[in-house]
């Protein structure tokens, strides 16, 4: 059967992407997860997967070309098919011939995502799945199935924010603009503006769209400790300088696993708030924030985390970081976190209040390790100290429970060689 | 012409006097007719001093008959006046309804274009003061119904000010409904009043997330609770349409586009309305960049009550359009 492969959406705010490079040529066989282009977007160069098994027949989109997110960008022959192109308008009715041309250019034109095109029901019944105008518009743009989502809307109306997040991979409502009831509001999404769009800085809207939504719409609340980390220290240097310099941890990679393993006892902390309910997230992915030189932040998730034994984290800790500098992370690390890590280790601050990422429901700072005077076993000494700090959603848990939370990370990272840590060498 | 400085703060009554004493001063085709128009100083006090400022020939008090002094009006009009007739209330100017509709809107059409009328109505419109059942209603949309007429409703200090002398100006009949709420309101007269015209919209407030359309005393209570809507994360547009014939669909539609949300405010009764048609307009030509049902606040379908109490939860309110806009969210309210 041919498939046509469709430039996705990397983010909702993501309209279009320039094709960098094939990682694949006609005749190059696929599989789901495979690596196929590298793109380039708002966020840097983005290598994107593919979602289906296959026979790479025709590449459509030359490298250097700019399209709309939704654009077939390749021709596959899907497994178990055979291997000739398919005829065009196989099975007739709906079946409509591939073209490409993009999607969502008005309403009476060309073969669009039969998706967004089909009437949609709800399978059992024959109930109509209230759909925005904006939204059908949006959703055939994007090339987004409009038979999964939620509806945020009145009445349960899927709404144009509703199709752009799930776009970005999430289901949660868009930007709510209130507190009040569950629905969805108005979104925080910069919107194009028409004008001076080339002076905008992508990046910079998309932070400001996500944290002006998480302080219009999270109750924050926020605790602090100062925690020991002397014998973390200590560990650290013992365990590097018997390593080579390749395996060498990082404090900020205990903190990483520290803050994972804490999120697999003390529920409520890795998860998302979505449609007025808190959801805990199946996997703890810790994301980890990366200051970008020159200016701006991403969180690219370590997925996860628990599971990953130190060395291990650690390498994908600096593979993360690297690729984040680079501009060249992945969609689905993007999508992922759960919880994220802030760290400002390499820099004087001693404690950070950190927002949280909507609809993620905590955020973990982190200051600066330093010397200081403190009192250990009834004596002055010099210890070193890490002032950790939580901003959590009042909406999905309390003080207390944020309090146990961060104690057991700062326990976790006062004593690495304790048995809460589990096996990892 | 006596363009006003830097602002100053006078009331809506204020506004519309000065307007016609401006009218009055510059040319002396005006003349002011109505029923207690002139030694009783307007049934809004409109026009109190003018009698003793312009005499009895410009100032005219007229018999209790809108039918015959609405027809003296357009006469005059036709005969190269430009009257400024003030009828008290629009619920009065039914019985004028036949001049206005049939002959007003109607000779320049049917004279092969040889006359035009160039006459100014004025008149009183909306509740609000508990004058009950027959001085209260919003008929404008009544009068926008009708080709060959122009139908504007100052809602502002500025527009109450400045809407009279391109209404003179035009050579068709021209409407001019004043709130009766509005005429101890205070506001800021601007320069911008010199700028005033008979057929554009006004975005009275910016927003990003819904447009309140919206005229005359409905604007203020839209403004109140584009307020309220504010403290939960609402950032409502307020579109003062200023007249209702022409309708200015491209402001409207610009803002419909960019919000994806209208409600319509409107203290007119909901069947067959002005909402009505602003709605269909929108349906019309912007119906792919809706991202919720188009509503309507507008007056309860009753004669409006005497008793405060009934009087206020007629009409529209701030309260109503908070919660109207909620439920577009798809807030439980």
């Amino acid at each position: 059967m041919r498939h046509e492969y469709r430039l996705p959406a990397l983010g909702a705010d993501m309209d279009s992407g320039t094709v960098v490079e094939w990682h694949v040529q006609p005749g190059s066989k696929v599989k789901r997860g495979d690596v196929v282009a590298v793109v380039e977007t708002d966020k840097g160069a983005i290598d994107v997967e593919i979602f289906e098994d296959g026979v790479v027949t025709e590449l459509l989109v030359k490298p250097g070309t700019k399209v709309p997110v939704g654009t077939p960008l390749a021709l596959l022959d899907v497994a178990g098919s055979s291997p000739s192109p398919a005829p065009v308008g196989e099975g007739g009715g709906e079946g409509s011939a591939p073209s490409p041309t993009p999607a969502g250019k008005g309403w009476g034109g060309g073969p669009a995502p039969s998706a967004a095109q089909e009437p949609l029901r709800t399978p059992d019944s024959s109930k109509r799945v209230r759909v925005s105008p904006a939204a059908r518009v949006r959703a055939r743009e994007l090339g987004v199935d409009l038979s999964g989502l939620t509806g945020s809307g009145p009445d349960g109306a899927i709404t144009r924010d509703d199709v752009e997040c799930a776009v970005k991979g999430r289901a949660s409502p868009p930007p709510s603009a209130t507190g009040v009831g569950e629905g969805a509001g108005p979104s925080a999404q910069p919107s194009p503006a028409p004008a001076a769009e080339g002076a905008r800085n992508p990046m910079r809207d998309a932070i400001a769209a996500s944290m002006s939504r998480s302080k219009r719409e999270i109750p924050h609340y926020y605790l602090s400790l100062t925690a020991d980390v002397t014998n973390a220290v200590e560990w650290l240097a013992a365990h590097n300088a018997a390593v080579p310099v390749t395996e060498r941890l990082l404090f900020a990679a205990l903190l990483v696993k520290a803050v994972a393993l804490a999120c697999t006892r003390e529920p409520g902390f890795s998860g998302f708030y979505r449609n007025g309910r808190y959801e805990e997230a199946p996997a703890v992915n810790v994301g980890v924030a990366v200051a970008i030189r020159g200016g701006g932040l991403v969180a690219p998730a370590i997925l996860g985390t628990a599971t990953k034994p130190l060395p291990v984290l650690m390498n994908e800790f600096r593979d993360i970081v690297a690729r984040a500098r680079a501009g060249r992370l992945r969609a689905s690390e993007l999508a992922a976190p759960t919880i994220i890590l802030t760290s400002l280790g390499d820099s004087p601050v001693e404690s950070v209040f950190p927002i949280i990422q909507p609809p993620q429901v905590a955020i973990v700072g982190a200051g600066a390790v330093t010397p200081r005077p403190w009192v250990c076993d009834g004596q002055l000494a010099v210890r070193q100290l890490c002032t950790l700090s939580l901003g959590a959603d009042h909406r999905v848990t309390d003080g207390r429970l944020g309090a146990q939370f961060l104690g057991r990370i700062a326990k976790l990272v006062a004593a690495p060689e304790s048995p809460e840590w589990g096996t990892q060498g | 012409m006596t363009t006003p400085a830097a602002a100053t703060r006078i009331t809506y009554r204020e506004a519309v006097k000065q307007a016609l004493r401006e009218a009055l001063q510059s040319d002396p085709r005006t003349f002011l007719m109505g029923e207690d128009v002139g030694r009783y100083g307007g049934c809004f006090a409109v026009s109190k001093g003018l009698l003793a400022e312009f005499g009895e020939e410009r100032i005219r008090d007229t018999p209790l008959s809108e039918s015959a002094f609405v027809g003296a009006g357009i006469g005059a009009a036709i005969g190269g006046m430009r009257p400024i007739v003030e009828i008290m209330t629009v619920n009065f100017s039914l019985l004028a309804a036949d001049q206005i509709v049939n002959t007003a809107a109607t000779l320049c059409h049917m004279s092969g274009g040889q006359f035009g009328v160039p006459v100014v109505i004025r008149m009183a419109t909306g509740a609000g003061r508990q004058l009950a059942a027959q001085h209260s209603h919003s008929l404008e949309s009544w009068y926008a119904h009708v080709p060959g007429l122009r139908v504007v409703v100052p809602a502002t200090i500025d527009d109450a000010r400045g809407m009279l002398k391109p209404a003179l100006a035009s050579p068709d009949p021209v409407l001019i409904f004043e709130p009766a709420s509005l005429y101890n309101m205070e506001g800021d007269l601007t320069e911008a009043s010199s700028r005033a015209d008979l057929s554009t919209a006004r975005v009275h407030r910016a927003g990003r997330d819904i447009t309140l359309l919206t005229y005359g005393a409905s604007l203020w209570r839209c403004v109140t609770a584009a307020e309220e809507l504010a403290t939960v994360g609402i950032d409502a547009e307020i579109i003062d349409l200023r007249s209702l014939r022409p309708l200015d669909d491209a402001t409207i539609l610009e803002s419909v586009r960019r919000t994806r949300r209208a409600l319509i405010v409107d203290e007119g009764w909901r069947s067959v309305g002005m909402s009505a048609e602003i709605a269909m307009r929108i349906v019309e030509q912007g119906f792919y960049d809706l991202d919720a049902p188009i509503a309507r606040v507008c007056t309860e379908e009753v004669p409006l009550p005497y008793p405060k109490h009934l009087e206020d939860a007629a009409l529209p309110n701030p309260q109503r359009i908070v919660a109207a806009v909620q439920r577009m969210f798809g807030h439980a309210t």
